[in-house]
């Protein structure tokens, strides 16, 4: 029988908020533990949660980002449960009323463009943390981060593969950082996701068992986990077993899921302490104006306005920092095509190497385009301004004066370059022999010779046309 | 002789101001009397003596009693956080806390030179009406020793002249019912009246914080201290504080008060209805206009209360697992085994019936027979009020409908004493309970009920009645035992 894998997930995204969701502690990193808490975050007796609004409008920002209807009326609920990272005994999060509801993700799959349906998106406080230290007996707790504002995305089990799930968190990651709600690190833990994952015949309209995934360190691990769940719950349904409701965590060295713990009932009660969250059509529409253009939209500009092909569009479009700097030096290029493989190929590679971000670059778009300027002058040739361009990122200097103070200025000077023609050929009779009897790759080896001595600087295109006039006589 | 203790806040005020008296010789005089009288009465749980004498000099060396409140010291309820105070809810699970923030009615009664004299009892998390579920003792009745206080043991500590004044808190009606049964008067204010940050409470839609005084002068000088909105409150309101003080000499006319018939019925002793009745006569000598009325619903009011309650508290009590601070257990075999114990251990009898209980009401099914049902009722109670402050400006009723029960005699957390008061929580309203007359030789209280935020007019009709009556300056006659 063949079965089809139905996904769905959850994520939970650090809004990044200078302050807590429920307090005025800061939700930077702290150096020390315990050193950003307060009675409120510590869940103290007699202490009142209070809203940051902040929170509420970068939530609102990202439902309306995601395609979402924003309730006009949210309420929050005690999520209740017993841990020592949760200072309350439950955690503030909205069950009953979320903000947002019934938005979606576009994703293609296999070249069609799909829906991933968002059911859920609420916001809830994060819980701390425990430390374990290896040998002892006891954790220890840190509540830095308790009280930090997440909004937790909940998709419909719309998802049919690892490759999916997949695309789908790489679009939602890029939608939240175009938004600048969140810098969606899931490395570093502001983009945490949960798989939920069951398999049915295919053909079939019922949902089988679920089961959820949990610590899951980065995408590729969720696309593994999938795969891994998908082939872990045939064989038991092919096996004529059943798959078991329960909570199983990813083992990322090993690359399978192990059994965490049953399924769970969490009780749930109003919090009597806050407000309902208003949300009034002005305030929407204020908090709308400030979304920019998305990605997807940005991508179909890309293309029509600059024709790009679709691969280089997504690619520049991935990020809306790499997105900007190339308007702006198309602004200041002729070509929007040569400005997306130097961004594509250059850049992108020399950013991989040195582990740099875009926002930190020292050089800017319009001495980018200077350079290439140069290359369509002669001034350099292409192969020497991947040199400048290194040099560029490296200190931040303009491309005349990299030119200038390497000498690296292209010599296109035709009495010059035929005096070191000459002497190249002078040197290398053979070749000139070979060239003269047919051996037409004798050619390059002279082109060689004088690119040699020049150290790269001989204006290629004058450099060929002046041996085949001096050969060819 | 001028028997310091014995003085209302105005009154003290008056001396402190004119330099014929010095906080330190106030706060000796109460300390002293406590030293005397608190083996009896046991209404406080923690004496904060040093510290009291400590501000009570530095205060008088400043000599600037420019505030009402200035150099007086105050008894506060065991559930209001005060920093470097221990604080501890009566309860064992927090028999050792010691809170590192002040609660905000704390810290305005701080910015006002008040000095805080001691911490007094209450029902453990404040769940009860007599002080027996505390994990310490049971607080006594000063009128008569073998009977309760009521909820909270600071209105027997201002009747029997421990304190000036209290600050208490009333979630179903504490703040009043104590009042009633010792004497003196107490006033809830509208909800959001007060902040109630620090408030370790244990219904958040019904908890306020008021004050506990001698007359009803003094109960106006406290509300206007501990007033108004406050940032770390959300359910605080920004609705304008008038001068309550100022406004009791507004001169009332048209006065039109409403008796709901449902606070008159057979669980009401005999010789609490006549004085009720007898203070409706009163108040028409004065000139107002009083009618019979009804809220059909207030008979649900008890179960309605006790459901919402008890699933507030069941989530408010979480808080409390041994992790952070409070009782944990010395063995436990895991995690969950910590829980268990410090729980276990940590809460009484009575905190551990409602969090069940509550924890079914907050259930699927819990909620759907019962938690739904009445906030359904909830709503329809408030309506009854809303209709009823149509035509009525003012509702009287008496405060409980017995006097102070005998130590013992209740059996059932579902505490009828409860019947007048909890309508009112329910409602968010606004109430005071004020002397109005004696049956077995114990206080009756007669509670008047406002519009929401109009605490200025039941201070006046209750400071009209107080003008015209004297059950307030009956003093207590002490067996000497």
């Amino acid at each position: 029988m063949n079965y089809e894998t139905i996904v769905g997930l959850e994520v939970h995204v650090e809004l990044s908020t200078k302050t807590k969701i429920f307090c005025g502690c800061s939700t930077e990193f702290s150096k020390e533990p315990n050193s950003h808490c307060c009675p409120i975050c510590l869940g103290m007796p007699g202490t009142i949660p209070l809203m940051n609004k902040s929170v509420v409008e970068y939530a609102t920002k990202a439902g309306l980002a995601l395609n979402c209807q924003i309730a006009e009326f949210s309420r929050f609920d005690r999520k209740k449960y017993f841990y020592p990272d949760l200072p309350k005994g439950y955690q503030i999060s909205q069950y009953y009323i979320p903000l947002a509801r019934n938005g979606y993700v576009e994703i293609d799959s296999n070249g069609k463009k799909k829906r991933i349906g968002i059911r859920i998106m609420h916001m809830e406080e994060d819980a701390g943390k425990l430390v374990h230290e290896e040998g002892s007996s006891y954790s220890l707790v840190d509540l830095d981060r308790a009280g930090v504002p997440l909004i937790e995305i909940v998709s419909e089990p719309d998802m049919r593969s690892g490759e999916e799930a997949w695309q789908y968190l790489n679009n939602l990651k890029t939608i939240l950082q175009y938004i600048e709600v969140s810098d969606c690190k899931i490395e570093e833990g502001s983009m945490r996701c949960d798989i939920n994952i069951s398999l049915r015949p295919e053909g079939s309209n019922e949902f089988g068992t679920k089961v959820e995934v949990k610590n899951l360190g980065s995408f590729r691990a969720v696309k593994r986990a999938i795969e891994y769940e998908e082939k872990r719950q045939r064989e038991i349904l092919e096996s004529g077993g059943s798959v078991v409701q329960e909570t199983r965590r990813w083992d990322e060295e090993r690359g399978i899921t192990i059994f965490m713990r049953g399924k769970m009932d969490n009780r749930y009660s109003p919090e009597p302490n806050l407000a309902p969250v208003i949300m009034s059509k002005d305030w929407k529409d204020e908090i709308s104006a400030r979304i920019p253009e998305l990605p997807g939209a940005k991508k179909e500009r890309f293309i029509k306005e600059y024709g790009l092909p679709e691969y280089d569009a997504s690619i520049i479009t991935a990020s809306k920092v790499l997105s900007n700097f190339y308007e702006e030096c198309v602004k200041h290029y002729h070509d929007p095509k040569v400005v997306s493989n130097w961004l594509m190929v250059e850049l992108l590679s020399i950013l991989n190497e040195t582990g740099q971000g875009i926002e930190d670059l020292k050089f800017t778009p319009k001495q980018f385009c200077d350079m290439l300027a140069m290359i369509d002058k002669g001034t350099i040739s292409g192969k020497i301004a991947k040199d400048v361009f290194r040099e560029m990122f490296a200190t931040g200097k303009s491309p005349e004066a990299i030119v200038e103070e390497k000498g690296l200025v292209q010599i296109s000077d035709e009495a010059e370059l035929e005096s070191i023609a000459k002497r190249v050929m002078e040197a290398n009779p053979k070749s000139v022999e070979d060239y003269k009897n047919g051996k037409k790759k004798a050619l390059g080896f002279l082109v060689g010779q004088v690119m040699k001595e020049t150290k790269g600087k001989a204006n290629p295109q004058m450099i060929n046309a002046i041996f085949s006039r001096l050969l060819d006589q | 002789m001028l028997e310091l203790d014995k003085l209302t806040i105005h009154k003290a005020h008056e001396l402190l101001s004119k330099k014929e008296i010095t906080s330190e010789e106030l706060t000796k005089a109460l300390l002293k009397r406590i030293e005397e009288m608190d083996g009896k009465i046991k209404a406080y749980v923690t004496l904060n003596s040093e510290e009291a004498l400590e501000r009570s000099s530095e205060i008088d060396k400043k000599g600037d009693f420019t505030e009402d409140l200035s150099g007086i010291p105050v008894a506060v309820k065991d559930n209001i956080c005060t920093k470097d105070l221990r604080t501890t809810c009566a309860s064992k699970m927090l028999e050792n806390f010691v809170p590192p923030y002040d609660a905000t009615v704390i810290k305005k009664l701080k910015e006002k030179n008040a000095l805080i004299l001691g911490k007094t009892n209450l029902d453990e998390f404040d769940m009860g009406s007599s002080t027996e579920s505390s994990y310490f003792f049971t607080s006594k009745n000063p009128w008569n020793l073998e009977r309760v206080p009521g909820g909270s043991s600071s209105a027997a500590a201002v009747a029997a002249d421990l304190a000036i004044y209290s600050l208490d808190s009333d979630t179903g009606g504490a703040v009043r019912q104590s009042a009633a049964y010792c004497g003196v008067v107490g006033l809830k204010p509208t909800y959001g009246r007060v902040s109630r940050f620090g408030l370790a409470g244990n219904a958040g839609s019904m908890d306020t914080i008021g004050p506990i005084t001698k007359d009803v002068k003094d109960c106006a000088i406290v509300l206007n201290a501990i007033s108004g909105m406050d940032l770390f409150d959300p359910s605080s309101s920004d609705t304008i504080v008038p001068d309550y003080l100022e406004s009791l000499k507004t001169n009332l006319q048209n006065v039109k008060i409403g008796i709901p018939k449902e606070f008159l019925g057979d669980a009401v002793n005999k010789d609490i209805k006549n004085a009720i009745l007898n203070a409706a006569k009163t108040f028409e000598d004065m000139g107002f206009i009083c009618e019979e009325t009804s809220l059909p619903n207030v008979e649900y009011a008890l179960w309605v209360h006790y459901v919402i309650a008890s699933a507030e508290a069941s989530s408010e009590m979480c808080q409390y697992d041994g992790v952070r601070f409070g009782h944990r257990a010395q063995h436990y075999e895991n995690l969950k085994d910590l829980y268990k114990k410090s729980r276990g251990e940590g809460f009484g009898l009575e905190v551990k019936k409602r969090t069940i209980l509550g924890t079914y009401l907050l259930d699927l099914e819990g909620n759907d027979k019962y938690l739904v049902k009445a906030y359904k009722l909830r709503t329809l109670i408030k309506q009854d009020f809303e209709k009823a402050f149509e035509k009525y400006d003012f509702l009287i009723t008496p405060t409980t409908p017995t006097v102070a029960f005998k130590i013992g005699e209740a059996k059932d957390s579902l505490n009828v004493n409860d019947m007048c008061t909890v309508p009112v929580n329910l409602a968010g309203l606004p109430a005071i309970s004020i002397p109005c007359g004696f049956a077995e030789g114990l206080p009756i209280g007669l509670q008047i009920i406002g519009k929401a935020f109009d605490e200025a007019g039941i201070l006046q009709v209750a400071y009209a009645f107080e003008q015209n009556t004297d059950y307030h300056k009956k003093q207590i006659a002490w067996k000497e035992a």
